[in-house]
């Protein structure tokens, strides 16, 4: 669906201001559909034309007790009018749909914050599994925020009794679209897209499109008679550049980055995966895609996944394979594998919270150690890292263009944000897109399977199938050249050190990692992955301070680009924040030689703006 | 050759190293052996590679690497279109001897990796060789799973009944109480019937045969090769060191005709060397006749039906072993069921005769989109 912006609706009889930004958390039961309507109002924000930034929390349990601390789900919105990179720091207005979801979010709230409960949920059980002792809407404790409460179950049953020929417990679902729809009027949004959105989602069965509707116009008008509301507000469009844009998550773009990525090298995409979360929405989306070719396998495990893509690699096709931390761990060898038989593949992590099975649906970044390190032997690997959600299409494509170019497995990290976080993705042009080149060997007569391109020392290609090319690859030691099995001491030296030279030339194939800000100065703030948003706006706000801090950001990792020692060097200072004990630091000490100060998070939640703010004034 | 070079990986120009490596002798005969064949009709030789073989004198696997190379010629694929892949153990080295293209991949994986292969490219002739310990204990899951998708790849099982590789354990067929060097006094492991649990993923073919019964094994590697769908062969194979003497019970030449029952498709099951003993059932239960004694004739027997649709008597067949019974080889199994890969095209050919090819374009401007003006 596309929309032109169009300006919203006056609502005069109510105060209206302005504001530049809103955070917003939705939360309630994990059965109450604060994804959905977290969702809806993010589209909305962004087709009125906000910048917005998304940060979904959800349990790891489906659906947890009705009303249980750890069954509190919550969606994280920030909608802004100007440039925005984060889902903000705090919410300034938190909606509370039952005791559990105000006791497990309130810390968060900003002092002063708005608070809109649903009454309703406010039952004597809900409050005892929430451990509450008494009611916060009675006792007092409130008093800090700006709390507007609303019976919204009540409401909505009035409202749709009668109305549509549904079983109460029926209605009572509609009862997010409700809030939605008070939300819509306090934050001025046109309720015209979610509409259209219910139409087409709903279609098959119209008494739920319908009772979703009258919920949502039911809302939207009572906020505006009722007298708990006094003012509302608006937010600006965003000087965004012209264009067209999609809302996209980290695992939609990834998808069809990779998608997007076979089309390019004209290459068919083969997934082997095996179900993990937060990764298995990569499979899902992927096998909607059969139109384009691509061949999606639902393994029996995490082993056969791999090595189904490696499989594929080796027939001539994008192998690739998506999974979370444990699901590496189980892959390694394989990986090994196709390090040994310099094949192309492509190993997509979308991290999350560890050791073991640790915290599924929380982010982290505790990977990159076992992306770069984590196999037997000598077993270089090229890794890299997307930044943001939209950001994820680009590195896909990237991922395949080395892999095939280098002959070589490349990890895609990601992680638990940017999966499932969103932001606007200015959509390209086709035509802008890069090629992917994809050399097949054919001549027999020059043909060494472990012959190497003098420029990147990648060995041919040479599918089954092709005349005369027959040939074996393995596991065991290659002899140098043939590719036959061979345990001599010299040849396996040189063929580690062949096998590291390769990755390290990769170097020259990459861009160099950029400065933001001064290339000199006392905080270089450098970090990886989906901390970007973050250190970015957290460096720019201590910028227009006049501090003397600049930001770089690695999208490589392995190998870091060419120039990244002469930008550290720069500094007085070298500050990482990462979402694990100081993986890249470790890494960037070893390398180059600097007392680089590691700055640990390791929560399940990305870093607030202010939180690397207060870190680095500690350096200046 | 020098490949000290600084210690530092990152600096050296290792592609010069490139001549002095090449000189290597090896080499020349390596080139000998990629040539492509001349058209026409393909030989066993062209089907061996310029690699040495290297089993142990003796081994079991030397036999059945000349049945495959000798059937080859017979199956009328180019020699480019075939893969053989295997995993890890003394077997697992086949593919480096068949000039063809081969993958030696890791413990266990094979079955996954050549899904790969022939989801990839469903046009190849997918080989997959593997052991006792390969296929049953590290690989045990992708066995299963390989099988029941009934991907249209030939597996056969090279089955020792021991660890030869890692030089004499136990492996997951040995015989209860076998005692092996991991296990003094004697395992206390049940084994496995490779056959059995092939038939209960519902393989679609399942056989048997002997290493050094040459004939034999030739025409079931050549069914095997025919039949569309999976092709699960169990091959006993001597390990004259870790384990030898293990099939001589029946497979010994001298004993083979009284001991081995030769399951053919629509003949009565019948063995013995005067062709008089035979199997029948008994209620539910396969019994051990002689024709001629108690009024018994060839009427009585059961009569061998590889097409039958239920597994039941397949996997009947398959549980009888001596001294009970004689060890049935052959086909015992035999069905048609669409392949994975082929349900797998059918799916994408459907997608895009319903939706028209993918177009990019269109894809990335889905979801829900925004114009800024």
């Amino acid at each position: 669906m596309s929309t032109v912006i169009e300006p919203p609706v006056e609502q005069t009889e109510k105060n209206l201001e302005e504001l530049e930004a809103v955070t917003i958390r939705f939360a309630g039961d994990s059965g109450d559909g604060m994804q959905l309507t977290g969702t809806q109002f993010t589209n909305t924000s962004a087709v009125v034309g906000n910048d917005i930034s998304t940060l979904p929390d959800f349990p790891a349990e489906i659906r947890a007790p009705a009303g249980s601390l750890p069954g509190v789900s919550g969606f994280q919105l920030n909608f802004s009018s100007q440039d925005i990179k984060t889902p903000g720091d705090q919410p300034s207005v938190l909606v509370a749909m039952n005791p559990a979801a105000l006791k497990v979010n309130l810390p968060d709230l900003e002092e002063g914050g708005t608070l809109i409960i649903n009454t309703d949920g406010f039952t004597p059980e809900n409050l005892k599994y929430a451990n509450y002792a008494s009611n916060p809407l009675e006792d007092g404790s409130l008093s800090g925020y700006r709390v507007h409460k609303l019976p919204v179950t009540t409401l909505n049953m009035n409202a749709l009794k009668g109305n549509v020929t549904l079983s109460r417990k029926e209605i009572d679902r509609s009862k997010n679209f409700f809030a939605l729809g008070v939300l819509y009027w306090l934050y001025d949004r046109p309720m015209e897209n979610t509409l259209h959105w219910i139409t087409s989602k709903f279609g098959k069965n119209p008494e739920l499109a319908k009772a979703n509707e009258i919920a949502l116009r039911t809302g939207y008008n009572f906020a505006d008679t009722t007298e708990i509301f006094t003012t509302h507000y608006t937010i600006k469009k965003a000087k965004i550049t012209p264009g067209k844009y999609r809302k996209i998550t980290g695992n939609e773009a990834t998808a069809i980055g990779f998608v997007a990525a076979s089309q390019l090298a004209n290459r068919p995409l083969f997934y082997g995966s095996y179900p993990i979360t937060p990764a298995s929405d990569i499979l899902h989306e992927l096998a909607r895609h059969k139109s384009f070719g691509v061949k999606t396998f639902q393994a029996e495990d995490e082993i056969a996944a791999v090595c189904a893509a490696i499989g594929a690699s080796f027939a001539g096709q994008i192998g690739l394979t998506g999974t979370s931390g444990p699901g590496v761990a189980l892959k390694q060898e394989a990986i090994g594998l196709a390090v040994m038989t310099e094949l192309p593949l492509v190993i997509i992590n979308v991290q999350r919270g560890g050791p073991s099975t640790g915290l599924p649906t929380k982010t982290e970044q505790a990977d990159l150690f076992q992306a770069v390190w984590g196999r037997n032997g000598e077993c270089p690997a090229i890794v890299i890292a997307p930044a943001t959600p939209a950001d994820c299409f680009a590195m896909a494509i990237e991922a395949v263009r080395l892999a095939f170019k280098y002959m070589s497995p490349v990890f895609y990290l990601s992680d638990g944000y940017l999966a499932n976080g969103a932001e606007p993705w200015a959509i390209p042009e086709i035509s802008d897109l890069p090629k992917i080149e994809v050399k097949f060997a054919s001549d027999p007569a020059n043909f060494m399977p472990y012959s190497r391109d003098p420029e990147t020392l990648a060995r041919p290609y040479a599918i089954p199938g092709t005349p005369g090319l027959e040939h074996r690859i393995g596991g065991i030691e290659k002899q140098h050249i043939t590719g036959n099995v061979n345990y001599d001491p010299e040849n396996h030296h040189l063929m580690v050190k062949l096998r590291q030279e390769k990755i390290d030339r990769v170097a020259n194939d990459i861009p160099a990692v950029e400065v933001f800000g001064e290339k000199t100065g006392k905080v270089l703030v450098l970090g990886w992955g989906s901390t970007y948003g973050s250190i970015s706006t957290a460096v720019e706000k201590l910028q227009s301070e006049g501090k003397s801090v600049s930001a770089a950001h690695l999208r490589y990792l392995n190998p870091f680009p060419k120039n990244l020692g002469e930008v550290i060097a720069g500094f007085e200072t070298v500050i990482v924040p990462e979402m694990n004990l100081g993986q890249l630091c470790t890494m960037i000490r070893a390398k180059y030689l600097v007392d680089a100060v590691a700055f640990s998070k390791v929560k399940g939640r990305p870093f607030q703006i202010r939180e690397i703010v207060r870190k680095v004034e500690e350096y200046l | 050759m020098s490949t000290n070079g600084n210690g530092n990986s990152g600096n050296g120009n290792l592609a010069q190293v490139d001549a002095s490596v090449s000189a290597d002798s090896e080499v020349g005969s390596a080139v000998s052996g990629r040539i492509a064949p001349p058209p026409g009709q393909l030989k066993k030789s062209d089907f061996v590679s310029d690699q040495e073989v290297r089993w142990c004198p003796g081994c079991g696997d030397y036999a059945i690497l000349n049945n495959v190379q000798k059937v080859m010629p017979e199956l009328g694929v180019p020699r480019e279109k075939i893969v053989f892949v295997s995993g890890i153990g003394c077997s697992s080295r086949f593919p480096y001897y068949m000039n063809t293209y081969g993958f030696h991949s890791i413990h266990g994986r094979a079955p996954a990796i050549a899904t790969g292969i022939k989801c990839a490219n469903p046009d190849l002739s997918v080989w997959v060789i593997t052991g006792d310990g390969d296929a049953l204990s590290i690989g045990g899951n992708h066995f299963m799973h390989a099988i029941r998708r009934n991907l249209d790849i030939n597996y056969i099982l090279f089955n020792n009944r021991i660890y030869g590789l890692t030089k004499g354990q136990y492996s997951p067929t040995s015989e209860f109480g076998k005692k092996t060097k991991s296990s003094p006094m004697g395992a206390v492991d049940y084994p496995i019937n490779p056959l059995s649990l092939a038939i209960a993923s519902e393989s679609t073919f399942v056989a048997r045969s002997i290493d050094i019964d040459v004939k034999h094994l030739g025409t079931v590697v050549e069914a095997a090769a025919k039949h569309k769908g999976i092709s699960f062969i169990e091959v006993y194979q001597n390990c004259n060191i870790f384990n030898d003497h293990a099939f001589d019970s029946f497979a010994e030449r001298s004993v083979r005709t009284d001991r081995v029952l030769y399951l053919e498709h629509g003949k009565p099951m019948i063995y013995g060397k005067d062709r008089n003993k035979g199997i029948r059932m008994n209620g539910a239960h396969p019994e051990v006749v002689t024709i001629g004694e108690n009024g018994i004739t060839e009427n009585d027997l059961l009569v061998h039906d590889i097409y039958l649709q239920d597994p039941s008597v397949a996997f009947m067949l398959a549980r009888m072993e001596q001294p009970d019974f004689p060890q049935p080889v052959g086909i015992f199994r035999a069905v048609e069921r669409p392949s994975y890969e082929e349900l797998m095209v059918d799916q994408i050919e459907a997608a895009i005769a319903k939706v028209g090819p993918g177009s990019l374009e269109k894809l990335i401007n889905s979801g829900d989109t925004w114009v800024v003006q």
